[in-house]
């Protein structure tokens, strides 16, 4: 066991995948010499040649592109978006593309395509680095969506998405990369894609959640408790698909839940997560299932971020609206 | 000074021609090494084309065939340019480049059912390597890149080859895909099938450059502007093109000046809008089939009696390829959500069984 940041975490499950499967490839801005703008790639291309670990061109659709040709061929392609509004430039690539190789060949052909890419706020970016887009992604059909909150859910979510025949989004926290270490193993193991994990158990509500959203929320739970609230946080870590199972059953115990999401209030994963709670849960539900968001505007400019994000007290004010309904 | 240096940049780009309007060789050195065997087949593939597209434009006026968009003109660039290619080497075509992919071998049935939109249009079988016809225009042109790169990582001795036309020679992803082969010296061709219109609006309108290939100067590749209704042309050059990316030279872009005759698809196009028949009559006297027709009756390789052959076995080919797509079993959205996913994640399995219990009804 070492101690490791997210960032490392990372790290460590290109190098595992490198060295597993010589079909892997990683590649993106600046990801070869200079080792990623986050140092996510930082040593591979020492290791593993400039073949494996390279630089591309500075334009998105030709690096989906690339991958999308790469997986043809029989590569497995793990590409960088060097910051997620840079998307963009590429939703064709991503969302009309690789999402729909298997699907437009009728099975026949796949895109085992691993887009990696840092967002999400609280790091005073300029505009277009730390948006949320991760609704757009789950809304793509085909496409699945991955967003590890802890340095141990990272390294077993990519090797599961490195691993799998069909393209998965991964998108990485910026806020996380560095906030805090744990123990995560030195040898490989995988995490299966599509299963939430509760971070804390509780009885009295359900707290949905995802991203760096899982720590405020686990914030939140602590001040609850202090009040004699046992708030249960439920971490999606895969935003598409969600894992319904396991809120489910969780809102049957707690009767309560609350959504928590960075990204903005409108058809985002929080919607979606409210509405089936409402369909399949109804009658265990002692309240209407409440969402914690950010207000419906563009990503602030930077110097409003901190109020523009939920944060713990608005987690906290949710849940008590929820079990005093 | 600046003008000076683009006019020098355009003035190289002349059109390489082997076989004029009349069908006479004004080009012998240029002149491709194929067999008598190699010529007659190749004719044979554009007769039998021009039929195929006559019967399909016909089918789909009989509301029988969906989607078409009609390749009548273009024959020599899209035959003449699959002919150079090795079985192995990759396709990557537009929507319209039908030709070509069952050419290098997706059943003719099956680019009927892709027309009508059943899915299995786009099972290309194993052994060939092509994609589907790409809808969104130059979202192939990047993904040849890397086709082509993976071709030549995997140590095969092979080529990425994708179709655009004029429209799509605006786009960014045609910049991208020529760059980045460019950057990775990746063995790939890039044809612009420019037919001069996209949809409505004329090449003239599409950019300040005189010619297409001289857009290949600012992705560092070669480029060359091909007459597109001279098949010999368009084989020599894409044979060229296939040789140098094999030995290390890079990318190609190519021009294929063409014309399209018919409308831009079946579904409402209407050509008088924004073509003058006086242009139409000016293209039409370009014939890739008439020239080559003439060149090969010269060598005494071909005759009436030969062609007459070649349409009758298009038109069988035709109706039984339709009576195979007839056959084929209507597609259901059980099949469609299985086909979404290796492995169906949770939310489509519980549709995919709702939609079976109202599939069984």
């Amino acid at each position: 066991m070492a101690q490791m940041t997210m960032i490392q975490a990372i790290t460590d499950a290109m190098r595992t995948e490198l060295k597993n499967d010589e079909d892997v490839l990683v590649f993106g801005e600046d990801v070869g010499l200079n080792g990623g703008v986050f140092r996510a790639t930082e040593g591979l291309q020492e290791e593993f040649g400039e073949e494996r670990v390279f630089d591309t061109p500075l334009a998105e659709s030709g690096i989906s592109g690339l991958a999308i040709g790469l997986g043809l061929t029989g590569f497995r392609p793990v590409m960088e978006i060097q910051f997620f509004g840079f998307v963009f430039e590429t939703m064709d690539g991503v969302a009309g593309q690789m999402a729909r190789m298997r699907y437009r060949s009728g099975g026949n052909y796949h895109s085992p395509i691993t887009v990696r890419s840092p967002f999400g706020g609280g790091v005073k970016t300029p505009e277009l680095h730390a948006d949320n887009l991760e609704g757009l992604m789950a809304q793509s059909p085909g496409l699945k969506v991955v967003i590890p909150s802890t340095p141990y859910d990272a390294k077993g979510l990519l090797i599961s998405s490195i691993r799998d025949n069909d393209p998965v989004v991964f998108l990485e926290h910026m806020k996380l990369y560095r906030s805090f270490r744990e123990e995560v193993p030195e040898e490989e193991y995988t995490i299966e894609l599509g299963k939430a994990d509760i971070k804390r158990e509780g009885k009295d509500v359900t707290i949905v959640t995802y991203g760096a959203m899982v720590h405020t929320s686990l914030r939140a739970a602590d001040e609850l408790a202090e009040d004699g609230i046992e708030a249960e946080v439920i971490d999606l870590r895969t935003v598409s698909p969600v894992d319904m199972e396991t809120i489910i059953e969780s809102v049957k115990k707690t009767n309560r839940a609350i959504v928590v999401q960075e990204a903005q209030r409108q058809a985002g994963i929080a919607a979606n997560v409210a509405a089936d709670i409402s369909e399949e849960a109804i009658l265990h539900l002692e309240a209407p299932v409440l969402r914690v968001t950010a207000p419906d505007t563009v990503y602030p400019f930077s110097a409003a971020e901190d109020v523009w994000l939920p944060g713990t007290k608005d987690v906290i004010e949710k849940a008590k609206a929820v079990i005093d309904f | 000074m600046a003008t000076k240096t683009l006019e020098q940049i355009e003035n190289q780009f002349e059109t390489f021609q082997i076989l004029n309007e009349k069908g006479e060789v004004v080009n012998e050195e240029a002149l491709p090494d194929l067999s008598d065997e190699e010529l007659v087949e190749l004719m044979e593939r554009m007769v039998y084309t021009r039929i195929w597209d006559q019967r399909a434009i016909s089918l789909n006026r009989q509301g029988r065939l969906g989607f078409y968009a009609p390749v009548a003109g273009q024959e020599a660039s899209m035959l003449g340019s699959q002919y150079a290619l090795d079985k192995e080497d990759w396709i990557l075509p537009g929507y319209r480049d039908v030709p070509q992919i069952v050419w290098h071998g997706l059943p003719l049935y099956q680019a009927f059912l892709y027309s009508r939109g059943h899915f299995h249009g786009g099972q290309i079988p194993e052994d060939v390597n092509v994609l589907m016809p790409q809808i969104i225009i130059g979202a192939q042109i990047v993904q040849t890149a890397g086709v082509a790169l993976g071709l030549k990582r995997k140590g095969k001795e092979n080529v990425a080859i994708t179709y655009t036309g004029d429209g799509g020679a605006s786009q960014g992803d045609f910049y991208e895909g020529m760059n980045f082969a460019g950057a990775y010296n990746a063995p790939a061709i890039f044809v612009v099938q420019n037919n001069q219109f996209a949809i409505s609006v004329p090449v003239e309108q599409q950019s300040a450059a005189k010619t297409i290939a001289q857009k290949a100067v600012a992705a560092g590749i070669r480029g060359l502007r091909v007459d597109g209704m001279d098949v010999l042309a368009v084989y020599a050059a894409t044979k060229e093109a296939r040789e140098n990316a094999l030995n290390g030279n890079g990318p190609t872009l190519l021009e294929n000046d063409c014309y399209r005759y018919g409308p831009h698809t079946m579904a409402g196009d209407d050509p008088t809008r924004y073509r003058t028949s006086e242009l139409d009559d000016e293209w039409e006297k370009k014939d890739p089939i008439v020239r080559f027709r003439k060149y090969l009756e010269d060598k005494g390789l071909w005759s009436e009696d030969k062609e007459n052959e070649v349409v009758d076995k298009a038109k069988e080919d035709v109706k039984a390829a339709i009576k195979k797509a007839d056959e084929t079993p209507k597609q259901k959205v059980t099949d469609l959500i299985d086909i979404m996913h290796e492995k169906l994640p949770a939310n489509l399995q519980k549709q995919l069984e709702e939609y079976r219990e109202k599939e069984s009804e």
